[in-house]
């Protein structure tokens, strides 16, 4: 029995690997497609089984919270690829490179002369008002005037195959390391497949990272010392955090370890203090120092803002990025490309309706049922409310919560998600998906070729959030087109 | 290396070591008294409350079963998380520690680690007891050797392994002195019953419990004699689980943690590891005996836990683990 089965239901959406008759399959998944008609089911199901079986036994988890036993579980993977050809990626990259830039001149010019308030293209208040702003350091020159270092944008594509912009992760995106662990589970579960596609590497991320990192490092030192900090064990991302520690061979630090004396940071060894020069840090903000931020942090090392600030130590991503992937500031994007570089967009936004501003709040309110709510500063799917899929009672408490804190929302016109083909329940089904890129930014700006497609597992679902019954695809972007 | 970094590899050391020696007594015991069948029940009560007795958790054990039995003090030490010193908790406590130094070991020692702890957590009691604990024992016992050869095989010779060393040796010489305490508080044997039967089943007991019966008997082609096994297992220079053997290697380890290089050593730790391996190079079995070889086993303990306190306390700042407040900031951030 073919895994593909006759009635494959591509559905009204926009289908990765079906033309919209639901049999013609794109040319660029063509030699998949022959694969899997002469791969028998249970062999599939032999090479699924073994792979989840690697992962547990790597312990490549995540932690689930409000679970007593502080379960850790694999992260589903699928094992139908996502396939993007290499025309498609060139523009995309050039896309989130362009935005990266403009981003990145944006915070600049927050952190010191405002100019971009001052010209009235975005009111100051969203700015000064925005709960991500970090006052303290206006007027702070980052090292290589850098802000954003490592950029997790999530992409999603609409009825038509175009690519948009959902929102940009400038804190802390997580996520790479499963990019990498799924490459090498899909090298081993079809091996052949890989050599005749001509995938591109992904395996070059931990190098450009490092690379990245040691840009950042004060001119004073020869070897500097990277470290990487996490919040610790319990965190449900601290696989990710060791893994990548082990890609750049840099040492992962937990608050604890670290100590400021006299502006520069030490780590604490057996053989005494050893100064730090960059730190690729995994905790936000709020927890990073608490003579600075949240006081009752415990996560954090007192004085690390003062150390930063003496220019002691380069941290990465820099304090107070997130005042620029605000869900608010989003809408603003395209107009501060055009700002910064008197471009047009390459990559459009979903179309956005600001809480903040009468009309469309006017609109959002009359129409919530039909609209996909989100506030402005939550993350993991949370905090959101899809209309047409919602109760009245979870629309009418939206609506008086937009009410009264129109800052705080935004509404978006719900967008049918691009579905693949996808392992469930003995055959493929369309799921709906999204791609995150990560976007490097150092001596120059690199995108990894690839990425983390994530995929919602549950049928109809559009939330793709590991937390809520997501998983996720190997990523492979073509050297040619086919 | 970071402070943390090295006490997790200590920890995880001593527990996965200490995971072993404790599936090892079971194993060995439970076996012991398959062989004597015809023992009556306050033969046996004895016999397991010896063991309980020289794990020294007599009164936890006592908060949480009422008779030591073979079911009782199986599941006591082998599965129940409520002791802290059970393989269950060893296990879980040595891949812990793993995970939060998973990147500072190499991938082989932590699937090792991990396949383990994904077979204890798939196992029960019932299940195991209904078809022979002995696949289960030898699951750990084949865990633990292959973890150590693979420490071995792909783990730098660095400050690391010598954390690591020690660690294995401290919780080994201490798994030593209770093995042989084992067979002090079973009985102190009446002189009639000495070179009986049952006496020499119980020091081959002893002995199969250290992996030490081939080792002795190579060393010593005669019938086992009380006190010639109780010497092996003391004094032996040769064998890896002697006190003496093990003492001799936490000097070694101690000294170059320590940098501990002169012929005096400088910290209270070197000191007492040095004085202990000179009294195990110099002591007889006459000598110890005269003593109360239990009292000499005890003060060893002693010693093995200060030198052990001294060295965390010295290169270590704080403990691995952290607080529940911690946890939860951990997790929401």
């Amino acid at each position: 029995m073919s895994l593909i089965s006759s009635t494959y239901d591509a559905g009204s959406f926009f289908d990765e690997m079906f033309e919209p008759d639901g049999k013609t399959v794109r040319p660029h998944y063509r030699r998949l497609a022959e694969r899997l008609t002469t791969l028998p089911a249970a062999d599939f199901n032999q090479r699924r089984a073994a792979v989840d079986l690697a992962f547990l036994r790597r312990g490549v988890t995540f932690t689930v919270y409000n679970d007593s036993e502080g379960t850790e579980r694999i992260f589903p993977f699928d094992l139908i690829p996502r396939i993007i050809p290499g025309r498609e990626w060139t523009k995309l990259e050039a896309g989130l490179i362009q935005r990266i830039t403009a981003l990145n001149l944006f915070l600049h010019d927050l952190y010191h002369g405002q100019k971009i308030l001052k010209d009235k293209i975005i009111p100051a208040a969203l700015i000064l008002g925005a709960k991500h702003f970090r006052r303290e350091f206006m007027n702070f020159n980052v090292p290589r005037e850098i802000y954003v270092h490592i950029c997790g944008t999530d992409l999603i594509r609409d009825h038509a195959g175009n690519y948009l912009v959902l929102e940009d992760n400038l804190r802390c995106p997580s996520g790479a390391s499963y990019m990498l662990e799924n490459r090498v589970a899909m090298r081993r579960a079809f091996p052949n497949l890989f050599s005749s596609y001509g995938v591109r590497p992904v395996e070059t991320y931990g190098d450009a990272l490092l690379k990245s990192l040691l840009y950042l490092a004060p001119d004073h030192s020869d070897k500097p010392n990277v470290v990487l900090l996490t919040p610790g064990v319990h965190n449900s991302a601290y696989f990710e955090h060791t893994f990548l520690a082990r890609q750049m061979g840099i040492p992962i630090v937990e608050g604890r370890d670290l100590v400021v004396r006299e502006s520069k940071v030490y780590m604490r060894t057996t053989a005494g203090l050893v100064q730090v020069d960059v730190i690729y840090r995994r905790i936000d903000d709020d927890f990073l120092d608490p003579t600075v931020f949240r006081a009752d942090s415990m996560l954090g090392v007192p004085g690390l803002v003062a150390a930063a600030r003496a220019g002691h130590v380069a941290i990465a991503n820099s304090i107070g990025t997130g005042v620029a992937d605000d869900k608010v500031i989003y809408a603003y994007v395209p107009k501060i490309i055009k700002y910064y570089l008197g471009e047009e967009p390459i990559l459009a936004n979903v179309s956005t309706y600001l809480a903040s501003e009468p009309l469309d709040r006017k609109y959002i309110l009359e129409n919530i049922s039909k609209l996909v709510v989100k506030s402005a500063n939550e993350a993991g799917g949370y905090g959101m409310l899809i209309g047409p899929a919602s109760t009245k009672a979870e629309c009418e408490s939206f609506r008086t919560q937009v009410a009264a804190n129109p800052r705080n929302f935004i509404a978006q016109d719900p967008i049918a998600l691009s579905r693949s083909p996808t392992y469930c329940d003995g055959e493929l089904q369309g799921r709906h998906i999204d791609l995150r890129p990560y976007i490097l930014y150092g001596k120059k700006i690199t995108v990894t070729p690839g990425g983390l497609t994530r995929v919602a597992l549950r049928k109809g679902s559009l939330v793709v959030n590991s937390s809520q019954g997501g998983g996720s695809k190997d990523t492979w972007v073509l050297q040619g087109d086919e | 290396m970071l402070s943390r970094v090295a006490h997790s590899l200590y920890w995880m050391s001593r527990y996965i070591e200490r995971a072993e020696n404790i599936a090892r007594l079971l194993e060995v015991n439970l076996q012991f008294l398959l062989d004597f069948q015809g023992l009556n029940d306050a033969s046996l009560k004895d016999h397991w409350d010896s063991i309980i007795l020289s794990t020294g958790e007599e009164k936890l054990f006592a908060e949480h079963y009422k008779t030591a039995t073979s079911r009782t003090v199986t599941e006591f030490l082998a599965f129940d998380l409520r002791n802290p010193g059970s393989v269950l908790a060893c296990v879980f406590a040595a891949r812990e520690n793993a995970r939060m130094i998973r990147d500072q070991i190499s991938a082989e020692m932590w699937e090792t680690l991990n396949e383990l702890h994904l077979y204890l957590k798939s196992q029960n009691t019932t299940d195991v007891w209904a078809s022979g604990p002995h696949e289960f024992f030898a699951r750990i016992k084949q865990a633990s050797h292959l973890f150590q050869g693979l420490t071995g095989a792909t783990y730098s010779r660095s400050e690391g392994w010598e954390f690591i060393q020690f660690g294995k040796y401290i919780e080994r010489a201490d798994k030593t002195t209770r093995i042989l305490d084992v067979k002090y508080h079973i009985l102190l044997p009446s002189a009639s019953d000495i070179g009986g039967a049952v006496d020499t089943a119980q020091w081959q007991a002893v002995l199969r419990s250290a992996s030490a019966l081939e080792a002795y008997r190579r060393a010593h082609v005669s019938a086992i004699l009380p006190w010639k096994a109780a010497e092996f297992l003391i004094f032996s220079d040769s064998f890896p689980r002697s006190l003496h053997y093990c003492v001799a290697q936490i000097d070694d380890f101690l000294r170059r943690i320590l940098s501990e290089m002169g012929a005096r050593p400088k910290s209270d730790a070197a000191r007492a590891a040095r004085r202990l391996l000179a009294d195990l190079q110099s002591l007889s079995i006459a000598e110890i005996l005269k003593q109360g070889l239990h009292e000499f086993l005890q003060q060893v303990q002693t010693t093995l836990d200060t030198i052990g306190e001294e060295v965390v306390q010295t290169t270590m700042f704080y403990p691995a683990e952290s607080s529940t407040e911690e946890q939860q900031q951990q997790q929401q951030q």
